[in-house]
């Protein structure tokens, strides 16, 4: 804008307003349309926004029109895409973590002490406490602060094959190739109770029931490969057959409203009630075995009453009255989708409690689909295929977005920050990749194991990741 | 053998004689001791197929006893713990074995200041100029003999072009061409069909080095990038050498073996 100061007249710059309507992310505006300057950008948008809801802290919002993120001033939006002026613009504002997670960069610590390879590792809820399951046959916990081993939990036959922690931290369950369930108590590292037998083959996967629920956390679900999933009380050593199945459950979730989703190799998915074990519906489509489910509110189930801010609760009370508000935060007023990722090369997007059909289908990869997450704010969907690629897919409705290659080896895990705006992903040609959603690029390569990585887990806090795999090393990554 | 049922007949209506049961008792009794004279005492074929008989009768009532022997309650360390840990995805799908780093840098940085390499084949029949080449004449009267064609497999590059005829004295013709090479992994023992980038040494020396060609021995570059291999640095592993294993002007096509 140029001003002529010698004639002191005002040279008035012409600028364009147009009509734009604020929705929020489910469709409803959030006032009424309005005439905006075409020269505004996202940060003054975020003021308008705050201001409309009566936010007390300013809030960070991301802005969509049509599906497309808004990066720079309306103007230039409208002339690219050359949208007319005359309808109301619609503006989606996507509101986003406060807190912003560091991408990890360098590897901290080395910790060898598994005589096998790291089947599985995972972060407690809170985020101060690390397990590891092996094929060894031993459970490690290790302590974060000096990044060393703290203890040592024998009591397995066979491989260590999944490990999960309890929503509220109070246990760890792991399951092994021999089928038996084991409890351990992370504070002293001993078994609690005796090893829960019944299975007859593997366990490929375990799920708690969500603090919100039931607290304290006592029920989870086991699946296995002889076909039939478990429910089973840790308190009274009680357990609830869920048979149907006629052949390997690859994956099993507890969902937030009290029915369990299992993913089956013969191609079907069920939801079971939980009292009884009843079958309340059976999800047909895919055309290969299902390999992994996910579900739009996994990570806040899985975090039940702890966030970002770090804060613990002394009762189990408190724990449940603050998980529920949180889940319901997070699912607001939509049903609970569910994902999941088959070897047919697709991913089906579901509403158990809407449709017995799928919502969408997913269709790009070029190899089957080893494992599908829904990011902690339900806006994206992450799938890790064999054909060396991560796809990112839109949370609510599946359209697909974008592509990550980089990897040279098929992808097998893949793990979110807890703000959304980061991907990790590791693979069998042993390196890690960090994504930025954001610019959709690849934003840290973290390579350094020397063989391949099986299994990879962000901390809740956001401040550690860890990765095991072939080569019987835990390595930790810092920012 | 009885014709009809007076034995029986009898034996109803009469009875037995008085002490059947305990001749009966006793006959048993000694038919142990009569087999056993039988089988010590029987000579040529008989006897082979009697000591037969009581060897399979002996096995299986060992095993019988063994059988019954066995306890019921299942005891520790039964289903032996197998080596090669994967996880739960992995356990239904066969992977096939694919190919890791396998040497150090270090060692490879220390053999490549040495110059010399840990080669399959480290001596090789050395092939003469005259076998190497054919003369060509050339000339109105055919009697310039300056002009030589190559007989053995060649690789140009992909932006090859020939000098111009008048001038060159070295002919490679298309035919003796070759792009791909067949590698084979020494480890795995799995070939793979992988394009050559560049002919890195000819043991019969520098001048077929510079030319291009290609015998038994000589070290191509082969582009590896299509079986993923990663450095300890991250970096991604896409040319690698290969050491030739035939003669590729005998067979028409180029096999070599990877050098790791």
């Amino acid at each position: 804008m140029e001003i002529d100061t010698d004639t002191a007249v005002e040279k008035r710059v012409i600028i364009n307003n147009v009509m734009c309507l604020l929705t929020d992310p489910d469709g409803a505006p959030l006032g009424a349309p309005m005439y905006l300057p075409q020269n505004i950008g996202p940060q003054q948008l975020q003021l308008i926004v705050n201001q409309l809801l009566r936010n007390e802290e300013k809030l960070p919002y991301a802005f969509y029109i049509s599906d497309e993120e808004l990066l720079v001033p309306l103007e230039t939006y409208l002339q690219k895409h050359k949208v007319s002026v005359e309808k109301a613009l619609p503006i989606v504002c996507q509101p986003q973590a406060v807190f912003r997670i560091r991408p990890v960069s360098r590897c901290s610590a080395t910790i060898s002490g598994h005589g096998e390879a790291v089947l599985s590792v995972a972060f407690s809820p809170d985020g101060r406490q690390l397990a590891s399951g092996s094929g060894d046959t031993t459970v490690r916990f290790w302590d974060l602060g000096t990044q060393t081993p703290m203890y040592t939990c024998t009591g397995h036959k066979n491989w260590v094959l999944c490990i999960e922690w309890s929503p509220d931290g109070k246990y760890l369950v792991s399951g092994s190739k021999s089928g038996e369930l084991i409890c351990w108590d992370p504070k002293t590292g001993k078994q609690s109770g005796n090893a829960l037998i019944g299975h007859k083959k593997w366990i490929t996967g375990i799920s708690w029931e969500p603090v919100h629920l039931n607290a304290p956390c006592r029920r989870f679900v086991s699946a296995s490969k002889d076909g039939d999933a478990r429910i089973w009380d840790v308190s009274l050593k009680k357990c609830i057959v869920l048979s149907g199945h006629t052949l390997a459950v690859t994956c099993v979730k507890w969902g937030g409203d009290g029915v369990i989703y299992t993913g089956s190799q013969d191609c079907t998915i069920k939801v079971w009630e939980t009292t009884q074990g009843k079958l309340i519906r059976e999800l047909k489509g895919h055309a290969h075995w299902v390999n992994s489910l996910a579900l739009s509110t996994e990570y806040v189930l899985r975090t039940g009453a702890f966030d970002h801010t770090g804060k613990h609760y002394s009762s189990a009370e408190e724990m449940q009255k603050v998980a529920l508000e949180r889940y319901k935060a997070m699912r607001g007023n939509a049903p609970e989708r569910l994902v999941s990722g088959s070897d047919d090369f697709t991913m089906f997007l579901w509403e158990p409690f809407v449709d017995k059909h799928h919502k969408t289908r997913m269709t790009g990869h070029q190899q089957l689909v080893n494992h599908v997450y829904f990011s902690p704010d339900g806006q994206w969907i992450a799938s890790a295929s064999f054909d060396k690629s991560v796809k990112i897919w839109n949370g609510t409705t599946g359209k697909f977005v974008t592509a990550f290659r980089g990897h040279v080896g098929p992808v097998y895990r893949i793990s979110w920050s807890a703000d959304s705006r980061l991907l990790l992903s590791g693979s069998k040609d042993s390196t890690l990749k960090v994504w930025d959603i954001r610019t959709r690029k690849l934003k840290q390569d973290l390579p350094g194991h020397a063989d391949e990585v099986f299994s990879v887990d962000w901390s809740p806090d956001g401040e550690k990741v860890a990765s095991g795999g072939k080569d019987k090393v835990l390595k930790l990554w810092m920012g | 053998m009885p014709q009809g049922d007076y034995i029986e007949r009898s034996i109803k209506e009469n009875g037995r004689r008085l002490d059947y049961e305990e001749r009966k008792r006793k006959k048993a009794a000694r038919e142990v001791h009569k087999h056993s004279q039988k089988a010590q005492k029987t000579l040529g074929i008989k006897g082979k197929i009697i000591a037969k008989k009581n060897y399979a009768e002996k096995a299986q009532m060992k095993r019988t006893l063994a059988m019954h022997e066995e306890s019921t309650s299942r005891r520790k360390a039964d289903d032996n713990v197998q080596e090669g840990a994967v996880p739960a995805y992995l356990l239904d799908r066969e992977n096939t074995a694919r190919a890791k780093i396998l040497s150090n840098t270090i060692k490879q940085k220390r053999k490549e200041k040495a110059g010399k390499w840990d080669v399959p084949l480290p001596k090789v029949r050395p092939v003469a100029e005259d076998e190497m080449f054919k003369v060509v004449r050339t000339g109105k009267r055919k009697t310039k003999q300056w002009k030589r064609m190559v007989t053995k497999a060649t690789f140009v590059g992909p932006g090859f072009t020939r000098k111009p005829p008048k001038y060159e004295r070295f002919i490679r013709p298309t035919g003796l061409r070759f792009t791909k090479a067949h590698v084979t992994h020494p480890e795995l023992k799995c070939t793979f069909n992988l394009e050559i980038i560049g002919v890195k040494k000819n043991p019969n020396g520098p001048m077929y080095t510079s030319l291009g060609v290609i015998t038994k021995g000589s070290i191509i570059e082969v582009n590896v990038s299509e079986l993923g291999l990663v450095t300890p640095a991250g970096k991604v592993v896409w040319g690698k050498y290969a050491q030739v294993t035939n003669n590729p002007e005998n067979d028409g096509c180029i096999n070599a073996v990877l050098l790791v």
